[in-house]
């Protein structure tokens, strides 16, 4: 996060975007992402526009997606507020990207639960294909990014790949996640742990074994 | 009205105060860096922390805590005392420890504060953050690793300024304050950040390495750059002003300055008439006073004198001439230099009567050919609030960026005599409407039809008077108080074609409508006047001589010397006295307190600081407005008079930021 910086504005930055509009489609969502607050306070779906925004970049460039300052200028535009408000907002969320990203936005988490249950090992699976922290491969295919915990211990190690988290991670595991990935398939997010489906306990209820079946009083038993 | 107790003590605070006003109250002093009391409270530093009961047993940030009744507070318990050692060693953490060569050491809060509630050392030996330095313009220097994130200059310029350019990006430690793009600040009060920056973070770009706090002399003096008579300390060192800072003044300008103002100081060493000259074939020469005042005499001027002032003069420099025209028979006095004619005969109709501290609180304006940002900055953030408040703003004249959400009415003054029913109705409706007729309407005649609003409106009832006339020249309303004003304005003094013409620091007047006369030059910069003069008297600038000034509202405020005069120039009056002997005429003083004195007998209402009472009900007006502004008469906010155009400051600022230059790569 320490590294994050905005994309220097050049010429050709301002002729790639400078003419950034809204898709009909996104322009939709964005009018009733304002919609949803008071006249007036359309500047507080400044945060819903800069990801329809970033989602709309993402489909131009079949990546991820970014932000560079000219839709953060238009974005400032639809909403009627200063652009440095908007550069605020984007650059303290680090789910808007300032750079531009891959195909893939790969970020492994290395807090302390995943780095117990082996993000070392995660990080090294990413690694092995020439992945960078901080960069996009040259094929445009992955950028890695390590991030703090994203609230899946329970289900630790986890990455988080564009909209997708997937969990319960080995090297192997990783490794079939992005060759899967890579072939254009669609592989199942959640865990990656056979026969479990969310973050239930492996193996099992340990605790509150009767309410597995029934809802159980254990108020007699304390 | 609660009563808390503060360190044992009670009082009763007002209802709305916070804990850290209870505590003010009280007499105690409360640590803050991102409070302050015109700004938004943003609770972000925590050093205003203190000890309140009834609430959660830790400390609490004073700055955003209503007081309530019944609160006991404390500023001296060791848990307080604990806490803000805390909080400064945390500020300490990643601020810099190079005092020695930052510029802000002497007048710092994190020096002074540090020394009174921090523990004295430190416990932290990792690495420091360090962050790039942002570029900000030609005024502010920043140094951004100082920064402490107090965001007191965002707040300003968002809610002040009403320009949404500085920001804070990214978050955490890693947040940087910043302007969009590292574009520098461009607007008229940009540099009151640098006052706000209670840490050498931003600091004067123009005033670096000059001087430490505590090497200056300090004189209270009144800016004159505009007429709005900003309060303003002078601080200068043996010969040189160094810098001028404002004073708090609630009714004037608060505690903002105009750039210009802070600035132009720089000017005050260059350029400057230090000797008197006598033109010669054509050609200027290096003369004596004694050759001067001969062949002023030798003109025989007798009652066909005249003298015109410039923007900048103080009352007593202008009565001082009125007197020696008096003496020799002539009244041919006139300020209004670029021929702008206008009824002078009833002062409280070209009197900023609703006053700047009440202008706040209008609900309708009407500006009339303003440019408020240009003329009046410090208005500027007056209606500001008022708009802010809800009132509506209508502006007839070309279109210029308000940082308020105001009507444009187009350019034709005739708009005036058929205005649209949103403006009638807002008028009508308003409470406190106010009317304002800048210099571009009234030069065209458009003060009349402004009356006639005015009544129609009824802008003047009981505890409000809305109808306001803005000048941009700080010698206007005492010159009009001296009752130095022709009917025909400049082309009276042309059509009596004196022998003599006094320019007393007048640099804007067509020099060539006066073939026949003698032109005497008594100012204090070699501009557009000397160019155009015969004779030059070297003369002292507004930080050279006591003097008392009147602001639009009809406020006299008096003004002190802070440095003497360069060279041969002498004190304006002293001149004048001396062209006096000369001329062989007595006008009645031989010393600035005689002086004074005799101005107070001429004009009583000058004799009082403060408000003066201009008497009397606004004139009836009428008639219609007719012609179009083409354009305001400030044409460059920057270079509006001969100490800011000899200031290298300010026409480097002219040329970046209005001019769009682009010369940031040259101070880097």
């Amino acid at each position: 996060m320490a590294d994050r910086y905005i994309e220097p504005v050049t010429a050709e930055l301002r002729e790639r975007w400078g003419a950034f509009a809204f898709t009909p489609a996104w322009d939709k969502k964005a009018k009733a992402a304002i919609a949803r607050y008071p006249d007036g306070r359309q500047k507080s779906a400044v945060m819903a526009l800069l990801d329809f925004a970033q989602r709309q970049v993402g489909e131009e460039t079949n990546t991820q997606g970014w932000l560079p300052i000219p839709v953060m200028e238009y974005v400032a535009g639809y909403l009627d507020m200063p652009v440095i408000r908007v550069v605020e907002v984007a650059t303290f969320y680090t789910m808007y990207n300032l750079v531009p990203v891959g195909r893939f936005h790969v970020q492994v988490c290395g807090t302390t639960p995943c780095w117990l249950r082996g993000s070392d090992e995660v990080m090294e699976t990413c690694k092995k294909r020439g992945m960078k922290k901080g960069h996009t491969t040259e094929d445009g295919l992955w950028t890695l990014t390590e991030v703090e915990c994203m609230g899946n211990c329970a289900s630790a190690p986890m990455v988080q790949i564009n909209d997708d988290n997937f969990e319960d991670l080995t090297g192997e595991r990783l490794d079939a996640v992005l060759d899967a990935l890579a072939e254009g398939k669609s592989p199942k997010a959640g865990t990656q742990e056979p026969g479990r489906h969310t973050v239930e306990p492996v193996g099992g209820p340990t605790t509150l074994t009767e309410m597995v079946d029934a809802n159980h009083d254990y108020r007699g038993e304390w | 009205m609660p009563t808390v107790k503060v360190d044992g003590q009670e009082i009763e605070v007002p209802a709305g105060a916070t804990v850290l006003q209870a505590c003010e109250l009280a007499g105690k002093e409360i640590p803050r860096f991102c409070y302050h009391e015109r700004l938004s409270i943003a609770g972000n530093c925590r050093m205003c922390l203190v000890e309140v009961k009834p609430g959660p047993p830790k400390p609490q940030a004073s700055c955003a805590l209503p007081a309530t009744e019944g609160q006991e507070i404390r500023t001296d318990s060791e848990m307080v005392k604990k806490a803000r050692e805390g909080v400064m060693e945390f500020l300490l953490i990643n601020h810099p420890l190079d005092c020695p060569i930052c510029d802000q050491g002497g007048e710092c809060d994190l020096q002074d504060q540090s020394m009174a509630y921090g523990r004295g050392a430190t416990r932290y030996d990792e690495n420091k953050r360090a962050v790039t330095e942002k570029y900000m313009g030609p005024l502010i220097k920043t140094t951004m690793t100082r920064c402490i994130h107090c965001t007191r200059c965002v707040r300003f310029s968002e809610e002040i300024a009403g320009v949404d350019e500085i920001g804070a990006l990214y978050r955490g430690e890693n947040m940087q304050i910043t302007t969009y793009l590292e574009h520098a600040a461009k607007h008229e009060l940009s540099a009151n950040v640098i006052d706000l920056c209670p840490v050498g973070a931003l600091t004067s770009r123009p005033y670096a390495y000059e001087a430490r706090p505590w090497e200056l002399k300090k004189t209270l003096g009144i800016d004159v750059m505009d007429a709005m008579g900003a309060n303003i300390r002078i601080d200068s060192r043996g010969r040189e002003v160094l810098r001028a800072l404002p004073r708090v003044n609630d009714d004037v300008n608060e505690e903002w300055l105009s750039d210009k103002s802070r600035y132009a100081v720089d000017g005050l060493t260059r350029r400057r008439l230090d000797k008197v000259w006598i033109r010669k074939r054509g050609k200027l020469e290096a003369a004596t006073w004694d050759e001067a005042f001969k062949k002023i005499k030798a003109a025989k001027p007798g009652k066909d004198i005249a003298a015109v002032y410039g923007d900048l003069l103080d009352c007593e420099t202008m009565f001082a001439a009125k007197a020696l025209l008096g003496a020799m028979g002539s009244t041919l006095i006139e300020g209004r230099q670029t021929g702008m004619t206008y009824d002078t005969s009833n002062l409280a109709a070209v009197n900023f009567n609703t006053t700047l501290s009440e202008i706040e609180n209008a609900d309708a304006v009407l500006i009339v050919g303003s440019q408020i940002r240009h003329e009046a900055p410090l208005l500027n953030v007056r209606l500001r609030k008022a708009a802010k408040r809800g009132a509506k703003v209508f502006i007839v004249g070309p279109e210029w960026e308000t940082t308020y959400p105001a009507t444009f009415l187009g350019n034709d003054l005739a708009v005036l005599n058929s205005l649209s029913s949103d403006v009638t109705d807002a008028f009508s409706k308003a409470e406190r409407p106010a009317i304002i007729v800048g210099g571009a309407a009234l030069g065209r005649g458009a003060l009349g039809k402004a009356l006639a609003l005015a009544k129609e409106w009824n802008v003047v009832k009981d505890g409000w008077n809305g109808f306001n006339s803005l000048h941009f020249s700080a010698s206007r309303m005492g010159g009009l108080m001296l009752g130095l004003a022709q009917k025909g304005g400049m082309a009276d003094l042309a059509a009596a074609k004196p022998k003599v013409l006094l320019a007393l620091g007048a640099d804007e007047v067509d020099f060539t409508k006066f073939p026949d006369a003698l032109k005497v030059f008594i100012g204090h910069h070699g501009d557009k006047g000397a160019h155009a003069a015969d004779i030059i008297l070297p003369a002292a600038a507004y930080t050279e001589k006591a003097g008392t000034y009147v602001n639009i509202e009809g406020r006299v405020q008096r003004s002190e010397k802070a440095v003497f005069a360069p060279g041969d120039a002498r004190e304006d009056w002293t001149i004048l006295r001396a062209l006096a002997d000369a001329l062989g005429v007595t006008v009645g003083f031989d010393s600035f307190d005689q002086l004074r004195a005799a101005m107070f007998a001429d004009t009583p209402a000058l004799a009082n600081e403060g408000l003066a009472d201009l008497g009397g009900e606004l004139p009836a007006g009428g008639g219609d407005a007719s012609g179009v502004i083409e354009a305001y008469p400030v044409a460059d906010f920057y270079l509006t008079n001969a100490i800011c155009r000899a200031s290298p400051t300010m026409q480097r600022c002219s040329a970046e930021l209005l001019h769009g230059e682009d010369l940031a790569e040259a101070a880097e």
